[in-house]
């Protein structure tokens, strides 16, 4: 068990060590052209170990190095007054407090569609196909509509953001419980009959419990869904805060440094997201006797 | 009088599976009495619709001739005041309960009271010799053992009939005479009324009243032997030559059943 632990303590910091390598040649690389030209402008003498230098130093890199993200990460978090505007706490908060709300619509609306396709055939043939086109519509393309749409009726702040990241995340969780609400055995429902069970028994009884597994899969993928679409929420409207207003901004002024601290944060919310996901599956099959 | 013991009783069923190439003759003008306390095995080769009876009197098919009364209702009426406990070739428990939330499951679906149901669980895991294991999720039983709570599920709504498809099948020659031996004992005891699927000879001939042999193509009865051997039964009597004369008889029946092929 140690054995293993130091294992995998090595090959992700392996990883870890091989990406930032990567990343520094690909910024020396990707950053040299602007250099050199900046350089030849103004006559100055230059050789490679200054253009490495500069390369890892520029103000509105086109590739940041690492340790420049680290330093603006820890500036925009740890330097900052939580509610301030430049802490990215508190973009952090506002993107994550869509993304929540987004997900918990989405997943009772996914839930509720499993539910209905798989007791009433009607549905089973009308709605799915629907759903399936609905993903097809590329969120970027529909999210500027939503918003304007919502925001001429009045609904402004966290619900338009909720509800593109609802689009989003219910098609998993709807298709992944149509599979889990059928996957009990024949068998098994032929048990339910011979006790004259209600559709209510079995539902609750047997469909349900048989369905978690299936749940928490599409869980898992649609709660990093609902951030992504928290965050192109936030991108059209020009919104003053969140994560995609991070983004925004600073494509439009240039800052590269910012841009990239945006997403490093977005990243490590979704990977925690995920993880506290996994932790609530583990409780849930202790529960149920999975065999871990 | 007669009619009152009555637990089956079939006339003329006939069960027709329409598929996509040409319609299946599953059972074919099926005439089978079945009284109370009897302990009826049906046998023959796969495809002779043993288990398409069972369903049948079970409700989980309907037949597309004849007819059949279960405790003198239709097996729908039998089923919706379920009149009988089912055990199924495996033993689909469900893998998130534990043995005792398994046994329950039928109480609850029956709304019998709380403290009732861990009443009942405790006595039918005892019929089946598994007190202490009520917190065993399935996984961490033996196929032996997870067969008998199965069996036990069956139990704990007192149903008169109890309907068993191949509920041994399953399992090795070791287990399955140690459940047969274990099962004859709780028939003795509960006198239950029991119809039982099998296509050993030695499990029907070991725990059957009355054996009824079928053929396939069109599933058929083709003979109903009653049994010659007391009612009270040990492994040992296997050796014996009234059960060697009852093997051979089964034997003659099934193999009759083939010469129509």
């Amino acid at each position: 068990m140690n054995w293993l632990r130091t294992s995998s303590f090595v090959s992700i910091s392996t990883v870890l060590a091989f990406t930032a390598v990567i990343w520094y040649a690909a910024a020396v690389y990707l950053n040299s052209a602007v250099l050199i030209d900046k350089y030849e402008r103004h006559k100055v003498e230059w050789d490679f170990s200054k253009l490495v230098d500069d390369s890892w130093s520029m103000d509105r890199p086109i590739m940041p190095a690492p340790h420049q993200i680290i330093f603006d990460l820890n500036k925009s978090i740890f330097k900052q007054k939580i509610s301030s505007k430049r802490s990215l706490i508190y973009h952090g908060w506002v993107t994550i407090s869509s993304t929540m709300v987004g997900f918990a619509m989405g997943g009772i609306l996914g839930i509720l569609l499993a539910v209905g396709i798989v007791h009433v055939p009607t549905l089973n043939k009308s709605v799915l196909p629907w759903i399936i086109a609905s993903q097809t519509i590329p969120i970027l393309a529909i999210a500027p509509m939503i918003i304007v749409g919502l925001g001429a009726i009045g609904v402004t702040g966290l619900l338009p953001k909720a509800i593109i990241s609802a689009y989003l995340c219910f098609f998993p969780i709807a298709i992944g419980m149509v599979k889990g609400l059928r996957s009990p055995d024949p068998i098994h429902l032929d048990l339910m009959k011979t006790y004259n069970a209600s559709k209510s028994q079995n539902f609750w009884k047997l469909r349900w419990p048989a369905s978690t597994p299936f749940l928490f899969a599409s869980f898992k993928v649609s709660i990093a869904i609902s951030l992504v679409g928290a965050i192109v929420g936030e991108l059209p409207a020009g919104a003053r805060a969140g994560l995609g207003a991070r983004l925004l901004t600073g494509s439009y002024y240039g800052q590269t440094i910012q841009i990239w601290s945006a997403l490093i944060v977005a990243s490590v919310l979704a990977a925690t997201l995920v993880f506290l996901m996994t932790l609530l599956e583990k409780g849930v099959q202790k529960r149920m006797g999975v065999r871990l | 009088m007669e009619e009152s013991t009555r637990v089956v009783e079939s006339c003329k069923v006939d069960l027709v599976f329409e598929t996509a190439d040409s319609p299946v003759h599953a059972l074919s003008k099926i005439d089978l009495d079945i009284n109370k306390g009897d302990f009826v095995s049906l046998i023959g080769p796969s495809g002779c619709g043993k288990t398409s009876l069972i369903r049948v009197i079970a409700d989980l098919e309907k037949p597309t001739g004849g007819e059949i009364k279960v405790n003198g209702f239709s097996p729908e009426e039998a089923r919706l005041k379920r009149a009988y406990g089912y055990v199924f070739q495996s033993p689909a428990l469900y893998s998130w309960r534990t043995v005792e939330g398994n046994l329950k499951l039928p109480l609850e679906i029956m709304g019998i009271e709380k403290a009732e149901q861990s009443k009942r669980a405790a006595e039918a895991l005892k019929m089946v010799d598994l007190t202490g294991f009520e917190k065993k999720f399935p996984w961490q039983l033996s196929g032996g053992m997870q067969q008998r709570v199965s069996i036990a599920r069956a139990l704990t709504f007192y149903p008169d009939l109890l309907l068993m498809d191949e509920p041994f099948g399953a399992l090795d020659e070791i287990v399955r005479d140690q459940l047969n031996e274990h099962f004859h004992k709780l028939w003795e005891q509960t006198q239950k009324t029991v119809v039982f699927v099998t296509h050993s000879i030695p499990e029907a001939a070991y725990l059957s009243t009355k054996i009824v042999i079928m053929s396939p193509r069109p599933g058929k009865i083709i003979d109903v032997i009653d049994s010659p051997l007391p009612k009270k039964r040990t492994l040992d009597m296997r050796e014996t030559p009234e059960f060697l004369d009852l093997s051979h008889r089964i034997r003659e029946g099934l193999r009759a059943g083939h010469s129509y092929d």
